[in-house]
């Protein structure tokens, strides 16, 4: 319709010189039109002149814009890594399959509510959110799951979108797994070798299983494609949270049927020749603790700092953060991600494998160059860098700026689960009204929330008590799925129960010697790794008691609204995504039997030159990495054949083999 | 662009306004010497303003906002107005059969394969040529077809096949799209299974339950295993959804062709390994509870050899009766017809719909299954019982003497031999004749039609034939296509077998037809043929010779061939019966009122069949109700509430018995009797 519009205006416009004919036609016709439509321009005609101003103009631009860029040589994007590698000689070998992260797999309704007339398998989550913005409280109600079973409400189904459109794209424009898949395809991939394993990424694991048999499907999926590709064995390429999901899908296949799939103990070494994980959430991510402790991230944070009565008035009765929060708790599937092994990974209230971490890379590069010299220029980031005034990323929920700096000898000790017994108890008056939006918070009295703050600073482990405290039905539920700890002794038959498949220290990894396993993820990127909290003002009808201390601003660049930050590619900070590789797994390990071979892949971040470039190709952020020009080519290489010794072996850009050092942890 | 709206208006209104100032202070001053009058420079200063630019950019805000306007207003009126409007006027509407049924207490029990037919299936691009750039992953067919309008030729050559092989040509990869968006929609608000996947919905299925066995649609079956694997895959996801559905078995609902691709699935499965997916001899009884088959042309349709023979369906013969120039003349060079020709002749999928049987199902020259048939009579047949006894025998003697059409005769060449009695049609034979070189024809050389290889000698024997029986067809597209025939040939056959122990019918090419295969031992199964009738089909065609056959497809359909009775059986050159529209009744029929029905040879096991037809009634509201409710046609069936009440319930637990039974409104078991075929 536009276009053809547009084109017959063009038609009518284009031979006329604007401004000329301006002149030449005031003189004449445009005074009989007026003596006979004397009050014919007025208010409304301005408007629409100006609309088909804009509108004329707009579609011009549109027009030169689609003409202009296919055939403009400066604008053509460089040489996609596929097609380099077709002529390299590469074709497709092994089967591919992708395993989507968190949030970025779509979801579509299959039955709802009467508010979701109409939405019949369309996208409530992905797409263009259109309808979110439409009828917000409508869609919400839908995304939530039953808070007791973490599963459908009732009279609600809402489910996964199958297919490699599941996490091609995000919304439009943004892609998340599209650029792999083109070049896949450029070296002969298609649908049926390579597969989208989307799930529905708001369940626990093995509910996924129980209510879509989802696990099931990529079992068969994996063997048809095993069976009809000459028996290849596949390439899995998990991303973010689907990095645990393959773990815990590894575990249950080999397992036992009532509870697992029952593929026999050599399945994996018979399916599968490598797993890739990009961004792999193994231990966890400080940021999950952020989200479930009051539905806040950096982002957020800065938003509340920027604007601060955006998010805490109650204008339009919206309360964002509280429905976020109520909907996200209902998520079993976040808590896989809180941060696993504790005070031994994680670090203590006096100690963490990343100390010494120098937060701005300027810095850190001054200071490699002129380490010896000049003391007297560098006290900005000598201080950073020395002993003194580490910071405390063990630390990673700290009441005040105080707390997260303080040495650990004032601290009083916890008293925590004496404050946890009355919970519940008394009932919070001021939330009477505000009871709506169901958070767990409301339950919460006054003085047991501020004993809890009172407690100034938690590590990976008092935080699990913490979570448990405000968030008792969550953590029931989830902890029935999940677990956070080390194993002390992995034979020990409690180990085979299905809540500890995802987690990568207290698993053993299956008997599959001819396996490999990458970790792939950027680095260079501030990551968040600890918080500073305070308290909101109590007065008001806000069910969220927290919140991150936006003015909270260090010393030195680790701290910056209320966040610490580390090293990491914006979600998963480096200890998390590599350790697994470079120590945990190394070698032959409990943990790693079969000495399966690892690799650590790192890809340092570099912002995209110009805004021609999208979002970058030497990007090292957690999304935009699968757009990665060296990532997708050493994808490509393992599907077409190659080994990771091949590849070059690790490639390491961070601290992260130093931090690992640091970590205790028998193997 | 709403947004750019908001934000542009201050940075537009300060351009404007100086310009004309000056101007205004100079047409002031002339002014002022004038007239006193303050008002009559304010005019000038519009007259400055408002010239041609202006108003055109006044029209278009106009356009611009009304058009904005209606389209918020649409979208902000509540989804239901429609209905609530047509309920006020028709009364309530009935409830969806999903809603209906979910209220009786059904539920999801066996899952559900899908299984599509030729064209409603979506294709995608996964490696193109160069004029292909930026439509990776992007449909070429189904969805909103907006590139065949872009680059029409770079289209044609991309969904084009190899034409030795019928596989890919080098380095081009369309393969189909998978999953329930395949083919729930054909092209934007035309739906395929969309209603159907909605009222499973209901029932509580959804996509673990559901699955939609899409194929390259363009290949012959073997090939899509081949090519694709697609075979394997149908079977590997049945057996997946059996087992994680309590070992509930699984219902196929094949679609047109998809009837005959399923048919060639349930040999394919059970036969061994290396030609077959080796799931042994009780894989159909363990796995399926029922194939509910939608309009399946088990029979093949005579379409498709209008199609194959001249690229002409109905649709297009009338379309060049209506404005004979427009497919006719070589205006741009684009020569339609011909590349559309060329495009769907290497298309193998399309022989497997070449009529099967000969004449044995579809008569002779002087003789048809379908003979007597009359849509006035049968209409009153419905209307009134109480007359039609009177009214058969008047007919009956009647249609001995004139109203037989020679259904038989599927292509005759002019209507005068189409109603001539055999024995004053005199034949040549076109087998012998000898195919020369076109001299006229260097020109069209691009265009691979293969009737260039024949030369006029081999056109004009080939219309001196006069009349093609169903038997006779193979062996004229073997005469006009003999590059297309031989691939089709490895692919599918048309005949009837004698024995079907015999060890050649163990290949292949004989599994999509049931006139040539046994049906799998599975005694619990049962076969369903639903399709619709009431809608004339086409059955036969009066052709002539194209009046220059330079560039042309020597043969086209005698649009002025018609009859001119109340029944209008020959039309524009096509004789019709009843039907779907697409699928002769006998076709979609036939195997299930008869060829499988008890325990005969092409149904040792004794598999239940039941016959579901379904009157067209076209829908009584246009507007509102879009493609009807009732509908009887090809692919509107599938929004036929009576077609998705009975595939729910057979879905949801239900047998044959439980439906009902067979229910027919055709002649279609008096056909059936007609047809002497040894069972």
């Amino acid at each position: 319709m536009a276009s053809i519009l547009r084109f017959r205006k063009l038609c009518i416009l284009v031979p006329v010189n604007p401004i000329s004919a301006v002149e030449q036609v005031s003189e004449k016709p445009q005074v009989k039109k007026n003596k006979r439509q004397p009050k014919q321009w007025r208010c409304i005609d301005k408007y629409c002149w100006m609309i088909g101003y804009i509108c004329t103009t707009w579609w011009l631009i549109l027009f030169s814009f689609n003409c202009l860029t296919a055939n403009l040589p400066g604008l053509k994007v460089p040489e996609p890594p596929g097609a380099r590698l077709r002529r390299e000689g590469l074709t497709a070998l092994h089967p591919v399959v992708l395993v989507p992260g968190i949030v970025t797999g779509g979801l579509e309704l299959w039955e709802g509510k009467p508010c979701s007339e109409g939405l019949f398998r369309k996208r409530l989550w992905g797409g263009n959110f259109a309808e979110i913005l439409k009828r917000p409280l409508c869609l919400l109600e839908h995304l939530s799951l039953d808070n007791e079973t973490g599963l459908d409400p009732p009279g609600i189904r809402v489910r996964a979108v199958a297919g490699l459109v599941a996490a091609d794209y995000f919304a439009p424009g943004y892609f998340v797994w599209a650029n792999l898949i083109e070049n896949l395809a450029k070296i002969g991939y298609e649908g049926k070798n390579m597969f989208m394993a989307a799930y529905d990424w708001r369940l626990s694991f093995q509910n996924t299983e129980i209510r879509d048999q989802t696990l099931s499907r990529l079992k068969s999926q994996i063997e048809l494609m095993y069976l009809t590709n000459g028996r290849k064995k596949v390439v899995v390429v998990p991303h973010s949270m689907g990095v645990i999901y393959f773990l815990h899908f590894l575990k249950w296949v080999e397992a036992p049927p009532p509870m697992g799939g029952g593929g026999g103990p050599d399945w994996c070494n018979k399916h599968v020749k490598a797993i890739m994980n990009i961004g792999p959430a193994f231990l966890g991510v400080p940021k999950a603790v952020g989200s479930l402790l009051s539905a806040e991230s950096k982002d957020v944070a800065f938003l509340r700092a920027m604007a601060p009565g955006l998010f805490s008035s109650k204008t339009l009765g919206l309360q964002t953060l509280e429905h976020a929060m109520r909907v996200g708790r209902t998520w079993d599937s976040v808590i896989s991600l809180l941060p696993k092994g504790g005070e031994t990974i994680w670090g203590n209230l006096d100690w963490s494998p990343e100390e010494g971490h120098v937060c701005d890379s300027l810095k850190k590069r001054q200071l490699q160059a002129s380490a010896s010299d000049d003391k007297g220029n560098n006290n900005d980031s000598r201080r950073a860098f020395h002993v003194k005034e580490l910071t405390k990323y063990g630390r990673i929920v700290s009441f005040g700026k105080n707390a997260s700096e303080l040495p650990s000898s004032q601290f009083s000790p916890l008293v925590f689960k004496v404050a946890s017994v009355d919970h519940g108890s008394s009932t919070n008056s001021a939330g009477v009204s505000c009871g709506k939006v169901w958070t767990e918070y409301n339950e919460m009295s006054h003085d047991s929330i501020r004993r809890v703050a009172e407690n100034k600073a938690y590590t990976a482990e008092t935080v699990m008590d913490l979570l448990r405290l405000v968030a008792p039905k969550l953590m029931q539920r989830a902890e029935a799925q999940f677990s956070h700890g080390i194993a002390e002794n992995l034979d020990d038959p409690k180990y085979n129960h299905y809540k500890y498949w995802s987690n990568p220290l207290e698993t053993k990894l299956p008997n599959a010697p001819d396996m490999e396993i990458y970790c792939l993820y950027g680095a260079g990127l501030p990551t968040e790794r600890s918080y500073v909290y305070k308290l909101t003002p109590p007065d008001r009808c806000k069910s969220i008691p927290f919140q991150i201390d936006g003015s909270a601003d260090g010393s030195n660049s680790c701290l910056k609204g209320g966040v610490y930050f580390g090293d990491g590619d914006e979600s998963v900070p480096v200890l998390s995504g590599g350790f697994m590789c470079a120590k945990g797994w190394r070698g032959r390990t409990r943990f790693n039997p079969s000495g399966i071979a690892t690799y650590i892949r790192e890809y340092h971040h570099k912002a995209p030159r110009s805004l021609l470039e999208g979002r970058g190709l030497e990007s090292g952020s957690h999304v935009a990495i699968m757009g990665n020009v060296a990532f997708i080519e050493d994808v490509l290489r393992v599907a077409a054949g190659a080994s990771g010794a091949g590849l070059g072996g690790d490639k390491v850009y961070s601290d992260i083999m130093r931090m690992s050092e640091r970590i205790d942890i028998r193997l | 662009m709403s947004f750019l709206r908001r934000r542009k208006p201050p940075e537009n209104q300060k351009p404007t306004p100086p310009q004309p100032e000056p101007e205004l202070e100079e047409d002031d001053n002339k002014k002022k010497e004038l007239t006193p009058n303050k008002k009559i420079p304010k005019k000038a200063e519009e007259r400055v303003k408002w010239s041609c630019l202006d108003n055109c950019c006044w029209f278009v805000g106009c356009v611009c906002t009304v058009w904005w306007g209606l389209l918020f207003l649409y979208n902000a009126m509540p989804a239901s107005i429609p209905q609530f409007v047509s309920e006020a006027i028709t009364g309530p509407w009935p409830d969806p059969p999903g809603v209906k049924l979910h209220k009786e207490g059904l539920k999801a029990k066996h899952p559900v394969v899908f299984v599509p037919g030729i064209v409603t299936g979506g294709l995608e691009l996964w490696e193109g040529h160069q004029c292909a750039e930026g439509l990776f992953r992007k449909r070429l067919w189904g969805g909103t077809f907006g590139e065949v309008y872009k680059r029409p030729l770079c289209w044609v050559e991309h969904m084009s096949l190899n034409n030795e092989t019928g596989l890919d040509p080098p380095s081009i990869r369309v393969r189909p799209v998978p999953g329930l968006v395949a083919a729930d929609y054909f092209v934007p608000g035309y739906f395929v299974w969309a209603v159907l996947i909605a009222n499973l919905a209901r029932i509580g299925y959804e996509e673990k339950t559901m699955h939609m066995a899409a194929y390259d649609w363009r290949i012959s079956f073997q090939n899509t295993e081949v090519r694709d694997q697609t075979l394997s895959r149908i079977k590997s996801n049945i057996e997946l959804m059996v087992a994680t559905n309590g070992g509930k078995k699984a219902v196929v609902v094949p679609h047109s062709m998809g009837a005959l691709y399923f048919l060639h699935f349930m040999k394919w499965v059970e036969a061994p390994a290396p030609m077959g997916g080796g799931g042994g001899p009780d894989w159909c009884a363990k796995h399926i509870k029922a194939v509910m088959n939608i309009g399946g042309p088990f029979l093949g349709v005579p379409k498709s050899v209008s199609g194959l023979f001249s690229a002409e369906a109905r649709d297009i013969a009338v379309a060049r009766a209506i404005a004979p120039g427009a497919l006719d003349k070589d205006l741009f060079h684009i020569q339609t017809l011909q590349y559309i020709m060329k495009m769907t002749r290497t298309w193998d999928s399309t022989m497997s719909m070449i009529p099967k049987g000969g004449d044995t199902i579809w008569g002779g020259l002087d003789w048809s299954p379908e003979e007597g048939y009359l849509p006035s009579k049968r209409k009153k047949h419905r209307s009134n019982a109480a007359d039609c006894s009177a009214d058969n025998e008047n007919v009956s003697t009647e249609s001995k003497a004139r109203n037989i059409v020679n259904y038989g005769r599927i292509i005759s060449f002019g209507k005068d031999v189409a109603e001539a009695h055999s024995s004053e049609i005199k034949k040549i034979d076109f087998r012998d004749a000898v195919k020369g070189s076109n001299t006229a024809n260097n020109t069209c050389r691009d265009v691979w039609t293969e009737y260039h290889d024949m030369g006029l000698v081999g056109i004009k024997a080939v219309a001196e034939y006069k009349v093609y029986t169903a038997g006779e067809l193979v062996d004229l597209l073997n005469f006009v296509a003999p590059k297309m025939m031989a691939r089709g040939n490895a692919h599918f056959s048309y005949g009837i077998a004698d024995d079907l122990d015999d060890p050649k019918y163990a290949h292949y090419k004989y599994w999509s037809n049931p006139l040539e295969t046994k049906l799998p031992n599975a005694p619990e199964m049962e076969i369903y043929s639903m399709y619709g009738v009431g809608i004339p089909t086409e059955r036969a065609y009066v052709y002539r010779q194209s009046p220059s056959s330079e560039c042309y497809i020597p043969f086209q359909i005698d649009t002025s061939a018609d009859e001119d009775d109340k029944d209008k059986r020959l039309k524009d050159g096509v004789f019709t019966v009843d039907g779907d529209e697409t699928v002769p009744a006998l076709s979609a029929g036939y195997m299930c009122a008869k060829g499988w029905r008890g325990k005969t040879r092409f149904n040792p096991s004794g598999i239940k069949t039941y016959v579901r037809e379904y009157d067209h009634a076209p829908p009584s509201n246009l507007l509102l109700e879009g493609r009807g409710t009732e509908s009887g046609a090809h692919v509107d069936i599938m929004g036929n509430f009576a077609l998705i009440e009975d595939i729910i319930r057979v879905a949801a637990g239900a047998t044959g018995e439980e439906l009902g039974g067979d229910q027919v409104y055709s002649d279609i078991f008096k056909w059936s009797e007609k047809i002497k075929l040894p069972l």
